[in-house]
């Protein structure tokens, strides 16, 4: 581009002319679709609004409303369970499945695929399988534990149990994506490190703490992010699993906003929730990076 | 690796292997069950029957569903396609005032979560009065910002002497992109295609706000509306109607799994 020979001035009005035909209908779709969704989100924060009637100005009522709410702040504490046992189940089966593929195998590819085939997988139909493998009376999973010689288990109806079941749900169908996030980071590792660590002596286990988990920092810190953000957005699974029950326990942030939207048509406070969920997600996601920023210069 | 170490990591893989298949295994074959006979762990049914996949098939427009579906990605991924790679092309190749605020807005738009815009772009679409049309389900599909990109960052690397000497020989831009451009980016477009189209395909959130019609739902829609609604009845029945759903994706998959992996690996990291 740099070197080009300067062309003349009306084949460079031709080229701009071009490009801006080329370029309006995603200008209009941006104006459309992205930037008027976000000022109206800001806007309806400050709104009353059913849809039937026109909207009223709300001043700080919808804000006030979620800070006292306490349905929502169960739904944020909710995310807070399913992240905490999600996001470290999620990083050891990624980083164990991709260690055991990053050696030399039969059928990798094979293997690669069925880890990865959950992923390709409509979360709609996941939720439907998972609701009949966790099934008590027919489940598989209950029925797997009885062969074994144990009693079953109420997953998704006991209150403490089917936010850990759906954590599990949701890092199976996960994972295979971010075993292949793993797998690309494995493959810069340079040979050399390996060798002179092993020359040093170093164990098995040593090597994976002192070069192969900090060599890997950039995709863990990625793994954390995406599935923070993916987190945060559960809505098909406890909206088609369990509603939100057993006692709220599984509601989860969206699927609270969907139900402000779609059945109690409040849309200003239904817009209120979604900017303040995009704010969590902000904030926690820059913690999150500090916090492992700081413990490996630790 | 000595034999020991070689033999408990194939069967710690064929462990993990099964962990990911038998649930769709055991789920295809309880639909072939009758009732009484879905919570065994056998895989191949006692009594064979189809009575679930009838009932399924009768009680909700599955089978409009599924064109819905196949009609509603297929045209997402077209325009994706096509005016994506024309705004891709035009942001990578062409001079003109604008370029730089477009890409550092399509780059801005990657870092706006969706659960942001999803409430103004649900009353937006109830007052243009797109609810229970196609329109609702495609327009706010037709453009995607990590298409547009991936293709740009593609576009970027073709020499700019294929575009002077097809310029000299008369050849508009239009014409450029699509038989110069378009044969070079093979890859990168079947790599859009394939990660538009399972994005599409498996949305259910959106659909499930601005189409209420059965009549106009997709597979994933209708399948969790049908879910919920207790239209199922027993286990076999629900399951049958998810087949519906994963069956396509599945034969797919199974013929271009490393184009599959590579495309939705790589639109996941990046958007």
């Amino acid at each position: 581009m740099m070197q080009r020979p300067r062309p003349e001035r009306s084949s460079m009005r031709a080229e701009q002319r071009s490009a801006w035909s080329l370029t309006a209908p995603y200008a209009a779709f941006l104006l459309a679709f992205a930037a008027y969704p976000v000022f109206f989100a800001l806007a309806l924060v400050f709104m009353h609004w059913d849809l039937v009637t026109p909207p009223s100005f709300a001043g700080g009522d919808n804000v006030r409303l979620l800070v006292t709410d306490a349905r929502f702040g169960r739904a944020v504490l909710n995310t807070f369970v399913f992240l905490a046992i999600h996001l470290p189940l999620q990083i050891v089966t990624a980083l164990g499945l991709a260690l055991a593929l990053n050696r030399r195998l039969a059928f990798r590819a094979f293997w690669r695929a069925t880890f990865f085939l959950p992923v390709v997988i409509s979360g709609a139909v996941v939720a439907i399988l998972w609701n009949a493998l966790y099934a008590t009376d027919v489940g598989l999973i209950n029925n797997l534990l009885a062969k074994l010689g144990g009693s079953p288990i109420p997953w998704l109806t006991d209150p403490s149990i089917a936010m850990p079941a759906i954590a599990v749900m949701v890092t199976w169908k996960n994972v295979g994506f971010y075993v292949i996030i793993y797998l690309a980071g494995l493959q810069y590792i340079p040979q050399s490190c390996r060798e002179a660590i092993e020359l040093d002596g170093a164990t098995a286990w040593q090597r994976f703490r002192h070069l192969t988990l900090p060599m890997l920092l950039p995709q863990t810190i990625l793994v954390v992010t995406l599935s923070t953000i993916n987190g945060f957005q559960l809505f098909i699974e406890p909206y088609v699993m369990t509603g939100g029950g057993p006692l709220r326990r599984t509601y989860s942030v969206v699927l609270y906003m969907y139900t402000n939207a779609f059945s109690y048509q409040k849309m200003g406070y239904a817009a209120t929730i979604g900017v303040a969920l995009a704010l969590i997600i902000g904030a926690v996601v820059a913690a999150q990076r500090r916090v492992i920023g700081t413990a490996e210069a630790a | 690796m000595r034999p020991v170490v070689r033999a408990g990591l194939y069967a710690a893989l064929t462990l993990a292997a099964l962990t990911f298949i038998y649930p769709f295994l055991w789920m295809a074959s309880s639909t072939l069950k009758p009732p009484f006979e879905v919570g065994s762990l056998a895989l191949i049914p006692h009594d064979l029957t189809f009575e679930n996949y009838r009932i399924m098939w009768s009680r909700a427009p599955f089978g409009r569903a599924l064109l819905n579906s196949v009609f509603v990605a297929s045209t997402i991924t077209a325009s994706v396609l096509v005016l994506g790679s024309m705004t891709a092309y035009a942001m990578a190749r062409l001079t003109f005032p604008g370029r730089r605020v477009l890409n550092a807005v399509t780059m801005g738009v990657l870092l706006v979560p969706g659960q942001l815009t999803l409430i103004p772009l649900y009353t937006l679409i109830v007052q243009l009065g797109w609810i229970d049309t196609y329109t609702a389900l495609i327009v706010p599909y037709l453009f995607n910002a990590t298409a547009i990109l991936m293709l740009r960052q593609f576009f970027l690397q073709i020499p700019q002497s294929l575009i002077d000497s097809a310029r000299m020989d008369g050849m508009g831009e239009l014409r450029i992109l699509f038989t110069i451009f378009w044969p070079l980016a093979r890859p990168a477009l079947a790599i859009v295609a394939i990660f538009t189209f399972m994005g599409s395909w498996n949305e259910v959130l959106w659909p499930l706000l601005v189409v209420r019609d059965q009549q106009l739902m997709t597979l994933p829609q209708l399948l969790t509306v049908f879910q919920l609604g207790g239209g199922a009845g027993t286990l076999g029945v629900s399951l049958a109607a998810a087949m519906v759903l994963v069956v396509p994706v599945v034969v797919a998959y199974m013929f271009l799994q490393r184009y599959f992996i590579e495309s939705m690996a790589g639109a996941g990291v990046k958007g």
